[in-house]
């Protein structure tokens, strides 16, 4: 016998917004979160942009030196009779004016974008790896006993271990002793800074890991691996995805400091950090090298925070000011 | 509650073994050694490096030197490599240094943040808390040492005072007041410069703790009873949203080492973290180890204080 299926109107109905629509009208309704977001895509395109435009076609060369034009301030034309034309900046202007060995310094800016994103973001690309790994095990795998101790216990005694140190002073330590070279500053970054993710990650997957889908994918035997990183992590990534906007702008802070204490990434290339600290030592002479790194620092890390604030907003009901 | 807090200590002692064996692992398997800080000094040869090596137990395994480091760090007989001072003494020294920066920035940091963060709570989405949350996260944003570089010189320019290291060069024979407001002058900068991430972030958490108690139902019987507002903001509001404070307090405490780095170095100020960067400059193995083995102890006391103060504090925590 064949009984008609009864067809519900409100199945029929698609819901008014998607979830990620919802969560997009929600940060564009926070403005500054929306304009540093818009902000920061711009900044991208820059940074992509300068790596193509300093490194494959070159428009604009940060590494020529011209030794008569030093502490040129921001837009002096091109005037000198000695440099070769060939020398000359794009436009014939120096935007951002010349360094202590006439080097442009909007040159050596576009090429410093892109080094200190990358930096940001393998470095956090780095503690969400470290950072989703030990906290999915501790979440999925708390209960698995290991001789005398959980699974659980094990990892996060070993991320309160971690939180133990001081964590510039550790930075500092390891990036002092180890040879100088720009993936050694993102890994060591990376690899101190995962803890918190972790504490998210795990705390997500304690109460996802009873609930019904991860019931309902085991009982088909999928493999474990594919529970936990396929079906579980997507729905633990808000708070991760919030702190790893911040720790962007952290990790970025960072290579300054570093820069600062003559840790950082070591010349020829150029960082927004390493080009304020040469900058500093010729702040009365020329002040537009320390403070055109300097605000551009502040308002890229600006940008990060608020953008993730408006994140947090965005993905946590509880936070939302106005309905 | 006796057996509460040893259960902790003894918990925070198994903890601070794995870190000291960690952090041991960490500078011993970088490379560089103390005996290669000055590779080309010709009258250095390889027996004197074999020497020295030998001297400070170098060409051990790496397991028998974490025993010496221990042996010697309990029997106080750890020297330094650099100048062969006892190491604790040193430590001690700079302890005393960096007390002062450190307590005066605490001071700022919890009497600016509450009223700023109270104030903010109230007049939710008020001029006031739209500036005041901007602010913040323009001052967590800024590059520290800009920053500071920016403050000494509006200071020195607009207020000639001094700023750099801790008093100024030949005082030492000046009357007891003048010597005193010397020292308050160095002390006010690097303070305030210390000061300003933890006011930012601390205001922040204050406000979204007295956004959380501002509409139970108890603040609302205390305005029913006609109370005046400023006993219940003051008495049933914020007594019952100090209670994470309490944890935040342990947790500032490592900022006494780690986040002074640059500030100590900015200023001049010889307290620890500027000893903890020469020593890492030297290569001076005894030092950054103790200092990082300090740093753990004073987290780990800090959290010790903090759950013991959260227990008695709060009666609906079990031992």
């Amino acid at each position: 016998m064949n009984e008609p299926i009864i067809n519900f109107e409100a199945d029929a109905l698609t819901p008014s917004k998607g979830l990620f629509q919802e969560r997009w009208d929600i940060l564009k309704r926070n403005r500054r979160a929306y304009v540093s977001f818009w902000f920061l895509i711009v900044l991208f395109v820059l940074a992509l942009l300068g790596k193509v435009f300093t490194q494959n076609i070159i428009l604009f060369d940060p590494k020529i030196v011209r030794l008569s034009e030093k502490f040129l301030p921001p837009l002096t034309p091109f005037a000198s009779t000695i440099t070769p034309k060939e020398d000359a900046p794009l436009v014939g202007i120096y935007l951002l004016g010349t360094d202590e060995l006439g080097r442009d310094v909007f040159a050596r800016m576009v090429e410093g974008s892109f080094v200190s994103l990358t930096i940001g973001f393998v470095a956090v690309g780095i503690a969400l790896t470290v950072g989703i790994f030990f906290g999915g095990l501790a979440g999925y795998y708390g209960r698995v006993k290991l001789a005398f101790i959980t699974v659980d216990t094990l990892i996060m005694r070993f991320v309160d271990i971690m939180l133990c140190f001081p964590s510039f002073f550790l930075i500092l330590t390891v990036v002092a002793l180890l040879p100088p070279s720009i993936y050694n500053i993102m890994i060591v970054i990376g690899l101190t800074s995962w803890m918190g993710i972790a504490r998210f990650v795990r705390a997500e997957f304690l109460s996802l890991r009873d609930q019904d889908f991860v019931l309902a994918a085991r009982s088909q035997a999928i493999p474990e691996w594919r529970i936990i990183f396929i079906h579980m992590v997507p729905n633990a990534i808000a708070p991760v995805l919030v702190s790893a906007t911040i720790g962007v702008a952290t990790a970025i802070l960072t290579e300054s400091a570093l820069s600062f204490l003559g840790f950082g990434v070591q010349p020829p290339d150029a960082t927004w950090g390493n080009i304020m600290a040469d900058g500093r030592t010729f702040l009365f002479d020329a002040p537009w090298l320390m403070f055109i790194p300097g605000f551009t620092i502040l308002f890229v890390v600006l940008a990060f925070n608020l953008c993730g604030e408006g994140l947090r907003e965005a993905f946590n009901p509880k936070l939302r000011s106005t309905p | 509650m006796i057996n509460f807090i040893l259960r902790n200590i003894w918990q925070r002692i198994i903890l601070l073994v794995f870190i000291s064996i960690i952090s041991h692992a960490v500078v011993h398997l970088a490379p560089g050694e103390p005996a290669l800080v000055d590779p080309s000094n010709p009258r250095m040869k390889a027996e004197d490096v074999q020497r020295i090596r030998a001297a400070y137990h170098l060409d051990e395994p790496i397991h028998i030197q974490y025993i010496y480091w221990v042996r010697d760090l309990f029997t106080g007989e750890l020297k330094s490599f650099k100048d062969n001072q006892p190491v604790m003494e040193k430590i001690w020294g700079k302890f005393l240094n960096s007390l002062p920066l450190f307590i005066v920035s605490m001071m700022i940091i919890w009497f600016l943040a509450f009223p700023v963060g109270i104030e903010a709570a109230i007049n939710r989405d008020s001029k006031f808390d739209r500036t005041s949350t901007f602010i913040s996260y323009a001052l967590i944003s800024f590059p520290g040492y800009f920053l500071a570089y920016l403050l000494i010189i509006f200071m020195v320019k607009t207020f000639n005072i001094p700023v750099i290291g801790m008093r100024t060069f030949g005082l030492e024979e000046a009357p007891l007041l003048l010597r005193s407001m010397d020292r308050v002058w160095h002390l006010t900068i690097p303070a305030l410069m210390s000061a300003i991430a933890g006011v930012a972030v601390l205001s922040r958490y204050v406000r979204s703790q007295m956004l959380e108690v501002i509409h139970q139902d108890y603040m609302r019987t205390a305005r029913a009873k006609g109370l005046p507002e400023d006993q219940v903001i003051y008495h049933h509001g914020l007594r019952n949203a100090l209670l994470p404070f309490i944890t935040m307090f342990g947790l500032m405490i490592p900022g006494l080492i780690g986040g002074s780095v640059i500030f100590e170095t900015i200023f001049a100020w010889p307290g620890m973290g500027r000893l903890g960067f020469e020593a890492i400059l030297a290569r001076d193995f005894p030092v950054i180890l103790t200092l990082n083995f300090f740093a753990a102890v004073l987290v780990l006391l800090g959290t010790l204080i903090s759950d013991v103060l959260y227990a008695v504090a709060d009666p609906r925590i079990k031992f």
